[in-house]
């Protein structure tokens, strides 16, 4: 994690919040670095994780993630890390017609109705024990990414509803947390995109908007980030707080800094 | 349902359908060298293999493309690469191929156009003489010790030396130069060993997976380079074979009409996913063996803008070469001494936060007789330059001369710098002699260098 995020977003992994859903979302840049900082957050805030990765292998995430200060390997086998990798699984479903559900058997369909066996694998993995001792502190569930979901045939209606299952389950029934990763397409038209990306918005508690800078490529600074605060349970609250800051990603962490207060440019 | 697959080696054997049975992926390889830190994947030893170096930053093995420019550029190496007009692309595509065939490394070449075997006829010829060096702008980066192995693609130039050793196939140098006034010689084609996926030869057969969410020519494709990983042993399925190779893949202008796709007919079509499930399960494929692959599209075709964003997301690498050809920059005179521009879209960032993004972003490229260069779009950093140096009362008036004394006449270039800053001198700006001397020499380094 980055001590630097948690600053901005005054949050630690002793005191996490609960029963939040996080959107994170990136435009014309690569906001994957946002993953690996809530990966090993609520690794080291001693949450079971349920991680859905289908754009990245397993390799990957624990290799950043050991950079970052967690292992993936092991918290996957003391039960802290459920990991479904969605690359290494696929073409294996694909070819083999198997007679029990497995999560990405969407991939079979031509037009996939619903993520329902995605939807109990995540509940099945993040249930709470039954002898009743928690174990660990609160259940996460983390995407990435759900805009993925779409180029794999899942309609944006189909996805809302897998979002909208989980949160009611992992939020509200399990009082733990969500983050998704949805991309913006900016204007490739992508309409189900759009429909995604609109939908999650209005039902996120915060958003994290990782845009790369208006003036093209920087060495040192390598885009915006914009944090917004919501409350979608009091829409006619007092307007959410937003802040945006500049980052720099560098070999293992990534340092903010308000805008136009690069250390290069000072 | 068996696939005929085409072998170099002149046996043409079937492949029988792999049941991919999930198989332990017992790693068999071990790092060599003192431990970096931060790592502790229980002593990895990276394997050689010809062809390829470790990379600095993540320790994940490196392929070259074919380009020493390109490589470096990239910093990884990339899956997909596309163009406009379809006239450069084909060339990086045999680049790659020839570079797998120097190297030693397994081909796979699937085109829905052209024979495979035809394709591999008209790859370049190495570049055998020692003479030929080309000074392009390089960072040469330090080589240290590499850090635990994970499969997959990549490419990294570190070396700028071309000098090649007069050889057969087992090369063992990284990234090579072509020439592509000639073929390459019918020996090393033979030589190698590579397998070619021609669709209109594939006979359709009942198709074993029950709805067809994937167009007919993904999916006979798609099983095939799965059993060609399966059986070859690339997914590491077989730890007993002696040596590790690596399996480079060439798709051609995917997403063509001739793939059975209708992306590039219509804006709405009924098959839109069918492009993006493929690359999917491709990555998939790819990212669990020893492989590399280049595809080339015909994005000029594709009506529909979504689905390029999707199939960017999709990649690790993308490049983009924009022709001038057709274009009004063709007869534009600050762009006549290239026939293009390369955009890099995207450059992965694999076991990484960051990535190797290069500080260069305007990059043409040039079609020479023997080579093909990628270079600086130099006129951005004449004019930058001479912002910097001399007032703007000289500077505009001296734009147009500047180019063609830079490109022709070196000395006249030099004389007219003395006139200037003469002039400058007798004129009320203050500029000493020694960043006159300064100027001087920068400019004729970079007239050399470019």
């Amino acid at each position: 994690m980055f001590p630097e995020l948690n600053n901005l977003l005054n949050i630690t992994p002793d005191r996490a919040e609960q029963g939040k859903l996080t959107l994170l979302c990136d435009a014309k840049t690569d906001g994957s670095f946002l993953v690996h900082h809530f990966l090993s957050f609520y690794l080291k805030a001693n949450c079971k994780v349920c991680f859905v990765a289908l754009i990245q292998s397993f390799s990957h995430y624990n290799i950043v993630g050991q950079k970052l200060g967690v292992s993936l390997t092991s918290a996957r086998e003391r039960g802290q890390l459920v990991f479904l990798e969605g690359l290494k699984s696929s073409v294996d479903v694909f070819f083999q017609a198997n007679e029990e559900p497995h999560p990405l058997q969407f991939l079979r369909e031509a037009n996939p109705g619903n993520l329902q066996p995605l939807f109990e694998f995540v509940r099945e993995a993040l249930k709470p024990e039954e002898n009743g001792e928690a174990a660990w502190r609160c259940p996460v569930l983390l995407v990435d990414d759900l805009s993925l979901l779409l180029s794999l045939g899942v309609g944006a209606v189909a996805v809302l509803d897998f979002v909208h299952y989980c949160r009611a389950t992992v939020c509200w029934e399990l009082k733990g947390n969500m983050v998704v990763l949805v991309h913006d397409s900016g204007d490739a038209e992508d309409e189900e995109n759009d429909i995604l990306l609109n939908g999650l918005s209005h039902q996120s508690h915060l958003i994290l908007r990782t845009e790369g800078l208006a003036t093209g490529f920087c060495r040192d600074v390598h885009g915006q980030l914009r944090i917004l605060w919501r409350r979608p349970s009091q829409p006619t609250a007092p307007r959410d707080r937003s802040l945006t800051y500049q980052y720099k990603i560098q070999d293992k962490s990534v340092s903010f800094f308000a805008k136009g207060m690069s250390p290069a440019v000072l | 349902m068996a696939a005929a697959a085409t072998c170099g080696t002149g046996a043409g054997s079937t492949a029988s359908v792999a049941s991919a049975a999930s198989k332990s992926k017992v790693t068999s390889f071990q790092r060599r060298g003192p431990r970096a830190s931060g790592t502790d994947s229980g002593g990895l030893r990276l394997v050689s293999i010809a062809g390829t170096r470790p990379s600095v930053r993540n320790g994940q093995l490196l392929v070259s493309t074919g380009l020493p420019a390109l490589d470096q550029l990239l910093g990884r190496f990339g899956t997909k690469n596309w163009d406009k007009y379809n006239i450069y692309s084909p060339l990086l595509f045999k680049y790659f191929l020839a570079e797998g065939i120097i190297s030693g490394h397994t081909l796979l070449v699937a085109s829905a156009k052209e024979d495979p075997a035809d394709i591999l006829q008209e790859l370049p010829a190495p570049l055998l003489d020692d003479n030929c060096k080309k000074e392009l702008d390089e960072d040469v980066c330090n080589h240290k010790t590499p850090e635990s192995n994970v499969k997959m693609k990549i490419a990294w130039r570190y070396q700028l030396l071309p000098k090649m050793e007069i050889g057969p196939v087992s090369s063992s140098r990284f990234g090579h130069y072509y020439d592509i006034s000639k073929r390459i010689p019918q020996e090393l084609i033979e030589a190698s060993n590579w397998h070619g996926f021609f669709l209109p030869e594939k006979r359709s057969s009942p198709l074993k997976v029950e709805s067809c969410s994937l167009t007919h020519g993904y999916l006979k494709l798609l099983q095939f380079i799965q059993n060609i990983i399966y059986e070859e042993g690339f997914d590491g399925s077989n730890p007993q074979k002696k040596k590790k190779n690596i399996l480079r893949i060439g798709i051609q202008n995917l997403g063509s009409p001739l793939w059975g796709d209708d992306i590039c007919c219509t804006e709405n079509c009924d098959n839109s996913h069918s492009l993006t499930k493929f690359l999917y399960l491709l990555r998939g494929l790819l990212r669990t063996s020893l492989s590399a692959c280049i595809i080339t599209m015909p994005t000029h075709l594709i009506q529909n803008k979504a689905i390029i964003a999707r199939v960017t997301n999709l990649s690790d690498t993308v490049v983009g070469l924009e022709s001038f050809i057709g274009s009004e920059r063709e007869t534009n005179p600050l762009y006549k001494d290239y026939h293009g521009l390369i955009h890099i879209r995207q450059i992965p960032r694999l076991n990484n936060l960051i990535c190797d993004e290069s500080d260069v972003k305007d990059l043409a490229f040039k079609l020479k007789r023997k080579l093909f260069t990628i270079e600086l779009c130099l006129l951005g950093f004449k004019t930058t330059f001479f912002l910097l140096l001399w007032p703007r009362q000289l500077f505009f008036s001296c734009l147009t001369l500047f180019p063609y004394l830079f490109q022709h006449l070196e000395a006249a270039c030099i004389s007219w710098l003395m006139v200037s800053s003469f002039i400058l001198k007798t004129s009320s700006v203050r500029l000493s002699p020694s960043y006159v001397a300064i100027a001087l020499v920068l400019c004729s380094a970079s007239h050399f260098c470019f």
